[in-house]
């Protein structure tokens, strides 16, 4: 417990110092940094609306989080889990409509299962090229991302979208393909609210993450070489076989975003509809310590002010919801210079041979 | 495909590649130095949305008439320094990882513009219309050529370029040879900056005439694949992004698809992908090996 405490003291006085400079910020474009922290932190604690759409938005972050996590401890960033999930989505929704009028038992796991292999295998390859040819994950990730965009833009637009549509968006899914909402079990919560079972699978993620880390052999192994690469390898660890199992790992939980977009909120696959959650999982992971934990916190963190941006827009003269986009960046800069300190320092001896 | 090599075309693909090329020259100084930069996105979003804003406030609030866009460039120019400031310290003087502090700056500047704007202007993320005779079309132009001819000098031909590649390959051999390592690698994220930030500026007050949200759309990282796919090099770096942005100036003409004599169309996204996918290639050393500088993503950290 007092581990856990030190632990989390850092990102709290990370997250502190970050409202201070974004309150300074507010002043100084002629807010009241009180009022608009109000609204922004404010809105999510009400009931049903404001617990139901953080927990709703906390659920991509949840995966994004873990997937960026699971790189690090191998000493990898993936920074390319905006494209997975993207990749990821569309795949499910292809399964949902291709298969349509599969029955749920059915349909509902083919889905998941579609959302998971396509974002381990779009995050594989970066993971492949590096081990084998030893080009920079970073560069092949972000370039993935791009890739990725563009290709689910074109599958929606040339022969997914339903003719005579003005969205970009695919044809729905089928019935059997769709995910209960939350507000099915708790009554009190509305079913409009889109908050629904990926959720409880997020959760359940976090547990199977700690337990592949740090209860396997594989996961051992990972964390072996991300601490330290070379005494892996000497300890008979193939670092290659790591990498791209923890790239596909990665991208597997970035992948589940889609069963939340697609299966549990709208039902087909919209294009552009992430939020950044790629981005932000970068934020969550180095908040979160690269803990699973950690990371269910820090994604909390970042839905309420996602969610609470919206009324920061609505309500408040000056500030607008580009507060949160701010207050992130500055938190990952407060958290990086510190706590990132300790993650390279060990890979320095391996970075020295690869590609960037 | 016979209409495609148009005088139109040639023009766009050089407008296109302008911001590229002053970005992607930035991120060599700054990654031969040794200091990865995948924040050139945000410090180009730095430089065009203050651009395009001092600009604007030149002209209403000071009435600076037609020195207003030079202001506005200058002033692009200090923003992308100051963020690239910020970023040297995090990343040299407390040795932060540079992927997650880029990132960290990528992020920011996704938010700072429009939290400006929406404060100043009261728009959701744009600054007013600069009226035509406010902008400049050409100059960075000019300046975008003509630098790649003096980071070729500078790097090749100067005491401080030599210096600078050393460090980027070798910090402990330059460091004993009486080289400041740290110093020179503040001089190169700076230099960075400084360009990137001009590049951004072409695009609110060169190419168009306002700053949009997010209006870089992802050229900062266009031009780190150009410098991955020009090796680090000053002209092959100029010329990948002309090949880059050939292939925005293509997508842009297109709007929509481009027609194969046998009549087949190739869809825009396509044409958008080649950058990402060269890159890649590239990288992987499948068409000639792109080899980054060795000391490249690594602080450094003196011997005691």
């Amino acid at each position: 417990m007092r581990t856990l405490a030190r632990e989390l003291l850092f990102p709290a006085i990370a997250v502190v110092a970050a409202f201070i400079v974004g309150g300074i910020l507010i002043l100084l474009v002629g807010d009241n940094p009180i009022v608009a922290y109000r609204l922004l932190l404010g809105s999510a604690l009400s009931w049903p609306d404001g617990i139901g759409y953080t927990l709703f938005h906390a659920t991509p972050l949840i995966f994004t989080g873990l997937a960026v996590l699971v790189g690090f401890r191998c000493g990898l960033f993936n920074i390319g889990a905006e494209g997975q999930l993207y990749m990821a989505a569309f795949a499910t929704a292809w399964v949902g409509i291709t298969f349509a009028n599969l029955s749920a038992w059915l349909l509902v796991p083919m889905c998941c299962a579609a959302a998971i292999l396509m974002g381990a295998l779009w995050a594989g390859i970066p993971g492949v090229l590096k081990a084998k040819f030893g080009s920079h994950e970073v560069i092949n990730t972000i370039m993935m991302n791009f890739i990725a965009i563009l290709l689910v833009s074109y599958l929606t637009q040339y022969h997914y979208k339903i003719p005579g549509d003005p969205i970009l968006q695919t044809a729905p899914i089928g019935w059997g393909a769709h995910v209960a909402r939350l507000g099915k079990f708790i009554p009190g919560l509305p079913q409009r609210i889109p908050l629904n079972l990926a959720f409880l699978l997020a959760l359940l993620s976090c547990l199977l993450v700690y337990l592949f880390l740090w209860r396997t052999k594989w996961g051992y192994e990972i964390r072996s070489t991300g601490s330290n690469p070379s005494a892996a390898e000497y300890g008979g660890i193939s670092v290659g076989k790591q990498i791209v199992l923890a790239m596909a790992v990665s991208g597997a939980l970035a992948g589940m975003v889609g069963i939340n977009d697609v299966m549990g909120y709208r039902y087909r696959y919209y294009d552009g509809f992430s939020d950044q959650y790629g981005f932000t999982g970068i934020a969550v992971a180095l908040l979160g310590r690269n803990n699973p934990v950690g990371v269910i916190i820090a994604a909390l963190l970042f839905a309420v002010l996602q969610h609470g941006g919206i009324y920061v827009d609505g309500f408040s003269e000056h500030v607008t919801k580009d507060i949160v986009q701010v207050l992130q960046g500055i938190i990952i800069l407060f958290v990086a210079g510190e706590a990132f300190f300790k993650y390279i320092s060990g890979r320095i001896g391996f970075k020295s041979t690869e590609k960037i | 495909m016979r209409d495609i090599l148009t005088v139109a075309l040639i023009w766009s693909t050089i407008r296109t590649a302008t911001p590229l090329i002053l970005a992607a020259l930035g991120g060599m100084f700054s990654e031969r130095s040794g200091v990865i930069n995948i924040a050139l996105e945000g410090k180009m979003l730095a430089g065009a949305f203050t651009a395009a804003a001092v600009t604007y406030a030149a002209d209403t609030k000071l009435g600076m008439g037609n020195a207003s866009p030079w202001v506005g460039l200058l002033a692009a120019i200090a923003a992308g320094v100051f963020l690239a400031l910020i970023y040297a310290v995090t990343c040299i003087r407390f040795k932060a990882d540079q992927v997650v502090s880029g990132a960290a700056i990528n992020i920011l500047m996704l938010g700072i513009p429009g939290f400006l704007s929406g404060a100043f202007f009261l728009s959701s993320g744009s600054t007013p219309q600069l009226p035509k005779e406010h902008l400049i079309p050409t100059t960075p132009i000019v300046i975008a050529f003509a630098m790649v001819a003096i980071s070729w000098y500078v790097m090749y031909r100067t005491p401080f370029g030599l210096r600078l590649r050393s460090v980027g390959e070798k910090p402990e051999a330059a460091d004993a040879a009486g080289v400041s390592v740290n110093a020179i690698r503040y001089w190169g994220v700076l230099i960075a900056g400084a360009l990137a930030g001009l590049g951004g500026a072409y695009l609110s007050i060169g190419q168009s005439s306002l700053f949009t949200r997010n209006m870089t759309a992802g050229r900062g990282f266009i031009a780190l694949a150009a410098l991955i796919f020009g090796k680090w090099r000053p002209v092959q770096t100029m010329l990948a992004c002309l090949l880059f942005g050939f292939t925005e100036a293509l997508s842009t003409q297109m709007q929509g698809a481009v027609k194969l004599p046998s009549g087949e169309d190739i869809p825009v996204q396509f044409i958008q992908m080649v950058p990402y996918v060269l890159t890649i290639v590239v990288l992987a050393g499948f068409i000639g090996s792109s080899r980054p500088p060795k000391a490249l993503g690594i602080p450094y950290q003196k011997e005691q």
